[in-house]
């Protein structure tokens, strides 16, 4: 494989891939059987031009930098990496991350952190629909807005929104909660707005200086689950 | 002679009447498991032509009949070799206690042959007593994770299922015991809602990536397997194949669930004697054929209906409800440790069914053990016995399978084909796409 070593002031390694030389099948297979053989802490992954699926199912505590755009599925199923995207993401970045941190510094496509169990997903700018539909315990901070049905059947972890949300927000949440501080176009199925705890003000600032972002947790609304839904209701002449 | 009118009306017969009357006292609609109780066309309405002047018969009890199965040959590494074509369809844990999970382990293990994780997640009991576990993606991810991925022998992406295609599931509170809501990442004792639409990718380009995603988290060694609930077969089978499936799992409407609508049990669908032949068909115009493998599912209950399937082109076939009965759904009694049978009937009659009739599911008071969370009664249901029964039922439907196969003339079971079948009414020739019995007539399709 075409990878570059360079030693580190620490004495590990930092390692390059180059996407227009090496796929990213080869790439992933390097990353899921020879890192925690190797002395390499820290991954460059250059001309990564959309590619699907780069740095998938990994499991080991590595750094990984993608130094561009990445296409569908980027650090999917992700345990332990800590993964910058320094460019935008397609569908479903971090989707069932289990732990770790995914970082995008720019636009995530729809899909952010579907179904995540665990770990930190950051979103420097905006994410498109369904931002962290059907999380269950992944904490999703994102510096821009999210479109449509975000945090949909979200299950448990947080989603905190520093710009606007779309319509649906929270649609038939479970026990996720949403932190947004600025507009709400509006709420989904079972999903309100309700006052902050101490408790939360310590959760929100605790993300928002983990992913860098310096806002005042007083600026931010919460919203969680009325839990009206949690056992089926005939009489709802189903509408929610 | 009494002068009483009894004369009955077929549209507005005594059941009609009844669920009206229901809606109308309680405003709900009824809500059940198991499948299909409807008639519908099925394999049933299809007989074999064995040999005889004309074709060569084997001799059924020395000539020998292969039945090894290969599946996912397309790009997995690693393809799935089973002993018979008969698997063990994917059922929850949450529907199905961790004894039964268990149990089906044992018995695929012993049989050569696989069974199927569900919603819900992969219990340790069920990884540990399986040497060949297909993992299941479904649209809820309830305690997906990547290690169970890599633990996997093969993956199943879920699409849909026969009993409800398009519709999701709902596992009712009932049932949520801690475990089951621990793997669900949910409070115990609420309802819980599987959704019908995967959270990270729509349509069939998205699954194209999709399943890129999951060929690149396993290395390409294990197989990926696309299950459709049965209703545009034809054109879903061609989706499945374009966005790069090893095999199609198609489930026909007469397949079972643990909880569902009726509505949705009897109204929607298409029967498997259908879906078997339009998925074959989308293989073939494909030039897929042999290269995808196809199972069958919904309603396969014995070596006849699986002889039939493979007759009309599926690699193997997959059961659920019949696996089900084998354990001792249905049955009046319950057997414990020493092989005594224990009577159960009481807690039918507490249910307000009998044994033959019952389809509680939901509720999770199932009198042997079978579909429950509850603590007391899952244990009427020992994962050692359960496994010998499911193995006796297997045995016995791979005995029959063989047994057609030979006196068709073929030394192995994948070699029956629909030139041995005959069809008994005009509905099912037109619909399996076999000529009716006694003429060369396939309604719709030109003679042959």
């Amino acid at each position: 494989m075409d990878n570059l070593a360079r030693k580190n002031s620490d004495g590990k390694e930092t390692l390059l891939f180059d996407l227009s030389q090496t796929t990213v099948r080869d790439m992933n297979q390097f990353l899921h059987h020879n890192l925690d053989k190797s002395n390499v802490s820290n991954i460059r992954i250059i001309h990564p031009d959309g590619a699907h699926s780069i740095a998938v199912g990994l499991e080991v505590p590595v750094n990984i930098e993608i130094e561009g755009h990445a296409g569908y599925f980027c650090a999917g199923m992700n345990k332990q990496a800590n993964v910058t995207i320094k460019g935008n993401v397609g569908w479903s970045v971090a989707e069932n991350i289990m732990s770790g941190m995914v970082r995008v510094k720019g636009y995530a496509s729809e899909c952010a952190g579907a179904s995540g169990h665990g770990g930190t997903l950051i979103i420097e700018r905006d994410a498109s629909l369904r931002c962290g539909i059907s999380m269950k315990g992944v904490d999703i901070i994102v510096g821009g807005s999210v479109g449509n049905f975000s945090a949909f059947m979200a299950q448990a972890g947080h989603l905190v929104v520093c710009g606007d949300a779309g319509d649906g927000l929270g649609d038939s949440i479970y026990e996720a909660i949403i932190y947004v501080r600025g507009k709400i176009k509006s709420l989904g199925a079972d999903a309100r707005i309700e006052p902050l705890t101490d408790e939360d003000h310590k959760v929100l600032a605790k993300l928002l200086a983990l992913a860098g972002f310096k806002h005042d947790t007083k600026e931010f609304k919460r919203v969680a689950s009325a839990r009206q839904l949690y056992h089926w209701n005939a009489d709802a002449n189903q509408e929610y | 002679m009494s002068n009483l009118s009894k004369e009955p009306s077929f549209l507005f017969g005594e059941d009609t009447i009844q669920y009206i009357q229901h809606a109308a006292a309680t405003g709900l609609y009824d809500i059940r498991g198991l499948g299909a109780k409807r008639y519908l066309p099925s394999f049933d309405d299809l007989l074999f032509l064995a040999g005889s002047a004309s074709r060569y018969p084997l001799e059924g009890y020395r000539e020998k009949c292969t039945t090894t199965t290969v599946l996912g040959t397309r790009f997995a590494k690693k393809p799935i070799e089973l002993k018979i074509p008969i698997t063990i369809a994917g059922m929850s844990f949450g529907s199905l206690s961790a004894n039964v999970k268990e149990a089906l382990g044992l018995a695929a293990t012993e049989l050569g042959t696989s069974t199927t994780t569900g919603d819900g997640g992969m219990t340790s009991e069920e990884r540990l007593s399986s040497k060949t576990l297909v993992y299941q993606c479904l649209p809820s991810r309830y305690g997906f994770n990547p290690d169970d991925v890599r633990r996997a022998d093969a993956i199943e992406l879920v699409i849909g299922q026969g009993a409800k295609p398009g519709g999701g599931g709902m596992l009712l509170g009932q049932k949520i015991t801690a475990r089951v809501a621990q793997m669900r990442t949910l409070p115990a004792g609420i309802d819980q809602r599987s959704a019908c639409r995967h959270p990270d990718w729509t349509g069939p380009d998205d699954l194209t990536i999709k399943i890129q995603e999951l060929r690149e988290i396993t290395d390409w060694q294990v197989p990926i397997y696309i299950k459709i609930g049965a209703t545009r077969v034809f054109n879903d089978v061609k989706l499945a194949v374009h966005a790069g499936a090893d095999v199609v799992v198609v489930d026909g409407m007469q397949g079972g669930t643990a909880a569902t609508q009726k509505v949705f049990i009897e109204h929607v669908g298409v029967p498997t004697l259908v879906a078997v032949q339009q998925a074959v068909s989308a293989l073939e115009e494909m030039n897929m054929k042999d290269k995808v493998q196809l199972i069958v599912s919904g309603g396969i209950r014995s070596g006849a209906d699986v002889a039939k399937a493979l007759a009309m082109g599926a690699d193997a076939v997959s059961i659920g409800q019949g696996v089900l009965f084998a354990l001792g759904c249905n049955s009046p009694t319950w057997i414990d440790h020493d092989g005594q049978h224990i009577d159960a009937t009481e807690d039918y009659t507490k249910l307000e069914t009998m044994p033959g009739f019952c389809h509680h599911c939901h509720t999770g008071k199932c009198p042997v053990g079978v579909t429950t969370q509850d603590e007391i009664l899952e244990k009427r249901l020992i994962p050692e016995v359960g496994a010998r029964r499911v193995k006796n039922y297997f045995k016995t439907l791979n005995m029959e399978l063989t047994t057609i196969a030979r006196a068709c003339g073929k030394s192995n079971v994948h070699h029956l084909e629909r030139e041995d079948l005959v069809a008994l009414t005009v509905e099912s020739a037109a619909m399996a796409h076999v000529p009716l019995a006694g003429t060369n007539w396939i309604p719709g399709l030109k003679e042959i």
